[in-house]
């Protein structure tokens, strides 16, 4: 425990260690809430879930803030209903069962860009007569627009842009930029505009609810992708996923390789020939090449990828390198006397044999963490990514898939690919402070 | 059986011979000899007799490359060299005998703390608790005087002595029956030395447990020796009582070799014996001492058998 403990006071003396712990801690707290706040089962959901879950969001919307750094401003999206009262709604019942619903949202409209659409989700419950609907809009300039009357079914969409009889009517070429200027300026005009919504039912227990959602240009901390999919859920998610396989893959590989090569190096003969031999053969095959076999015949489960990572790394140089250092530990006279007094073979390789490598284990094993999951993001980027898990590489491959570079969907490709270089990095910082820390110690013994 | 029950160990013909390049090296070639419970025997001889080899072959810790590995040794009764490897691991290793190695102060795990490398054979051969275990260990780091609160320490931050020590408790902690100790003074001070042999005398007086101590420091071993047994070349060519053989050694081997001890305060320069011992890859025929021997005479080209003289024995024509 003291050991610990002077070791971590050395590894605190290098500033890139502590970044890199206070990366890595950040990272784990990050993957710990988003388990905790999007349970599995909800991110799959909410990841394979098409428009019925993320009808709400624009497509490809640039995340929110942009709008700090940018001199145009993006026109941010929102979604209001008049369930959870952001809307106003009121009834008024009148004769012979007829009543009259009045609903109406104000908002401030201050942006440069145009929204991509305004969409009207109707709802409403009758048994025989449809309910009726006129939609005006109030310009800041106290222009009344009249949008139009509809008799509306049980779920009614009402989408502004795609209305040819509004277009002919606000004489335009396009809606949203008409609604949202003068007539006749292509410049937006700024200021709070209203959305009045009036209904009549004409059944006694008839109900009209309404949900009024723009699609901006921009959206949320991470904006969307071509599924109206919120990045910030894969981006979240990818945390746990990445450290996961990460951590995984790399200690796995290499508290395995160590195993195996003290192994090798106890037992000599035919068990270190045939680990040799295997080491050898597994060296010349093309690692990458036979993940993308696995991926593409077998399955494209995280798991069944991580499992053959592991295997296809347990066997390679550093077997070899393990292997010579064991064999000259194996000949110290401390070997010699543990075998004197009647330690058995395997009390030898894990009391003695393995101790003394451990200071060299602990470095490479962090160091090569951002190897495994640049490997696990990698493959998804050539499409072999887990098939229901929302992670980094899946991002960029959507993102790739959609020629975002070409379009200018910057944020899409940006967004995971940090994250991927911040974890890289962290690990890479801590790794290296740890390799500065144990290995002059290991010079000393 | 026709073991000697009376004797804690007797050696018959054991043979160690190792597999080179160039041939077999004739290690340990046909060694017998017997030792009664708590007494000490010193084995003496110049480097490259077969001393560690010897003692290695006591305690099966062979290297790869063994050519014949044979003969009978008979701890307690039993014949340990009819027992699998697995039996001797269990049932031989620190339970009947344990070792000293050469070099004990390199002998202690480096990652490891010594009170629990002390503890380990315990743990393992009694099957004690780590509690139970330690209670031991404190009684035996009291016996070779090591001071307590070192279990907590490691190797490194041990003196030589102090891990000589340690490695002593080591060998002593299951209470085995025999310790080898392969050359436990070399590289110590002569305080030092002095201070571990009065040790051993002590644990030999109050443990009963009878030691072979391997070496060429023939000064410090007389300190200890009940018995003497002089090594030549793989064999063994003079075993006495330790009182009747230092004054008066009777193979002119023996006789050359304690007259190479230098002696305090005298004139005489030591002596030294002329020409090295043969190649143990070939061995002469005849005795083996004979090409070094002054007093060397036609008998000696054959194969001196082992003269008993007195309660002494003695591999040399001389003596017949």
């Amino acid at each position: 425990m003291n050991n610990f403990r002077s070791s971590f006071q050395k590894l605190v003396q290098y500033p890139s260690a502590v970044a890199g712990i206070f990366v890595v801690f950040a990272l784990v707290f990050v993957a710990a809430y988003a388990m905790i706040t999007i349970p599995y089962t909800e991110a799959v959901r909410l990841w394979r879930g098409g428009e019925e879950v993320w009808y709400q969001n624009p497509r490809f919307a640039a995340p929110a803030w942009i709008n700090y750094f940018s001199s145009k401003q993006y026109s941010e999206s929102f979604a209001v209903n008049t369930k959870d009262g952001q809307m106003t709604k009121t009834v008024t019942p009148g004769n012979e069962g007829i009543s009259t619903f009045d609903m109406a949202y104000e908002f401030d409209y201050s942006y440069d860009v145009y929204p991509q659409d305004l969409i009207l989700y109707v709802t409403t419950t009758y048994k025989e007569k449809q309910p009726f609907i006129s939609v005006e809009l109030l310009t800041p300039d106290e222009r009344t627009i009249r949008i139009g009357n509809f008799s509306v079914s049980n779920e009614f969409t009402y989408r502004f842009s795609q209305d040819e009889k509004l277009l002919t009517k606000l004489r335009a070429d396009e809606v949203i930029p008409a609604l949202f200027s003068l007539p006749g300026s292509d410049q937006p005009l700024k200021g709070k505009y209203k959305l009045i919504i009036t209904g009549t039912t004409f059944e006694p227990d008839s109900d009209l609810n309404v949900e009024f959602v723009s699609h901006g240009q921009v959206f949320g901390w991470a904006g969307t992708d071509h599924a109206r999919r919120d990045l910030v859920l894969p981006l979240l998610w990818g945390v746990p996923v990445a450290l996961a396989f990460g951590l995984i893959a790399s200690m796995g590989t290499s508290i395995l390789t160590m195993v195996i090569a003290a192994i090798g190096a106890w037992y000599a003969g035919w068990v270190d020939e045939l680990i040799q031999r295997i080491t050898e053969v597994n060296l010349v095959l093309p690692f990458y090449a036979l993940l993308i076999m696995i991926g593409t015949f077998y399955s494209r489960s995280i798991w069944v990828i991580l499992g053959a990572t592991i295997i296809l790394s347990i066997f390679t140089g550093s077997i070899k390198a393990y292997r010579a250092i064991f064999i000259q530990v194996k000949e110290s006279m401390y070997i010699e006397a543990a075998k004197a007094y009647g330690a058995s073979s395997p009390r030898i390789i894990f009391l003695y044999l393995i101790p003394r490598m451990i200071p060299l284990l602990i470095p490479s094993l962090v160091q090569s963490v951002p190897a495994f999951v640049f490997l696990e993001a990698s493959l998804a980027v050539i499409g072999l990514g887990d098939p229901v898990l929302p992670t980094w590489g899946k991002i960029i491959q959507d993102a790739n898939s959609n020629g975002a570079l070409y379009k200018g969907y910057y944020y899409w490709v940006l967004e995971p690919a940090m994250l991927l270089m911040i974890t890289g990095l962290a690990f890479a910082f801590l790794g290296f402070a740890l390799d500065r820390v144990f290995n002059p110690k290991l010079r000393d013994v | 059986m026709n073991a000697a029950p009376e004797k804690l160990l007797h050696i018959k013909n054991l043979v160690l011979h190792f597999k080179t390049t160039n041939g077999s090296v004739q290690a340990v070639d046909g060694v017998d000899f017997d030792l009664d419970s708590n007494r000490a025997v010193v084995i003496l001889g110049e480097s490259g007799c077969g001393k560690t080899s010897l003692s290695k072959a006591l305690l099966r810790l062979l290297p790869r490359n063994v050519d014949k590995y044979s003969g009978h040794v008979y701890l307690q009764g039993t014949d340990v060299m009819t027992l699998d490897n697995e039996e001797y691991r269990q049932n031989v290793r620190w339970v009947g005998m344990s070792l000293v190695p050469q070099a004990a102060m390199n002998s202690l795990n480096p990652v490891l703390r010594v009170g629990d490398q002390v503890a380990e054979p315990a743990m393992v051969h009694l099957g004690l608790s780590k509690v139970d275990a330690y209670k031991l260990v404190y009684k035996m780091f009291q016996h070779v005087g090591v001071p307590a609160d070192f279990v907590e320490r490691y190797p490194f931050e041990l003196s030589g002595g102090m891990r000589q020590r340690v490695a002593l408790a080591m060998a002593l902690v299951t209470s085995p029956s025999l310790i080898v100790l392969d050359e436990p003074t070399s590289a110590l001070d002569l305080l030092t030395q002095a201070n571990i042999m009065n040790v051993l005398k002590r644990i030999k007086h109050e443990l009963g447990t009878s030691f072979i101590l391997i070496t060429h420091d023939i000064a410090t071993s007389s300190e200890l020796a009940d018995e003497v047994a002089i090594m030549y070349a793989g064999q063994i060519v003079e075993t006495g009582d330790a009182k009747d053989f230092f004054p008066a050694p009777l193979h002119p081997y023996s006789q050359m070799l304690m007259a190479s001890v230098p002696r305090l305060r005298t004139d005489s320069d030591p002596m030294f014996i002329t020409g090295q011992p043969p190649s143990l890859m070939n061995p002469p025929k005849g005795c083996r001492f004979a090409a070094r021997c002054p007093y060397r005479f036609e008998k000696c080209s054959e194969e001196p058998p082992v003269f008993q003289k007195a309660n002494r024995k003695v591999k040399c024509w001389l003596h017949a």
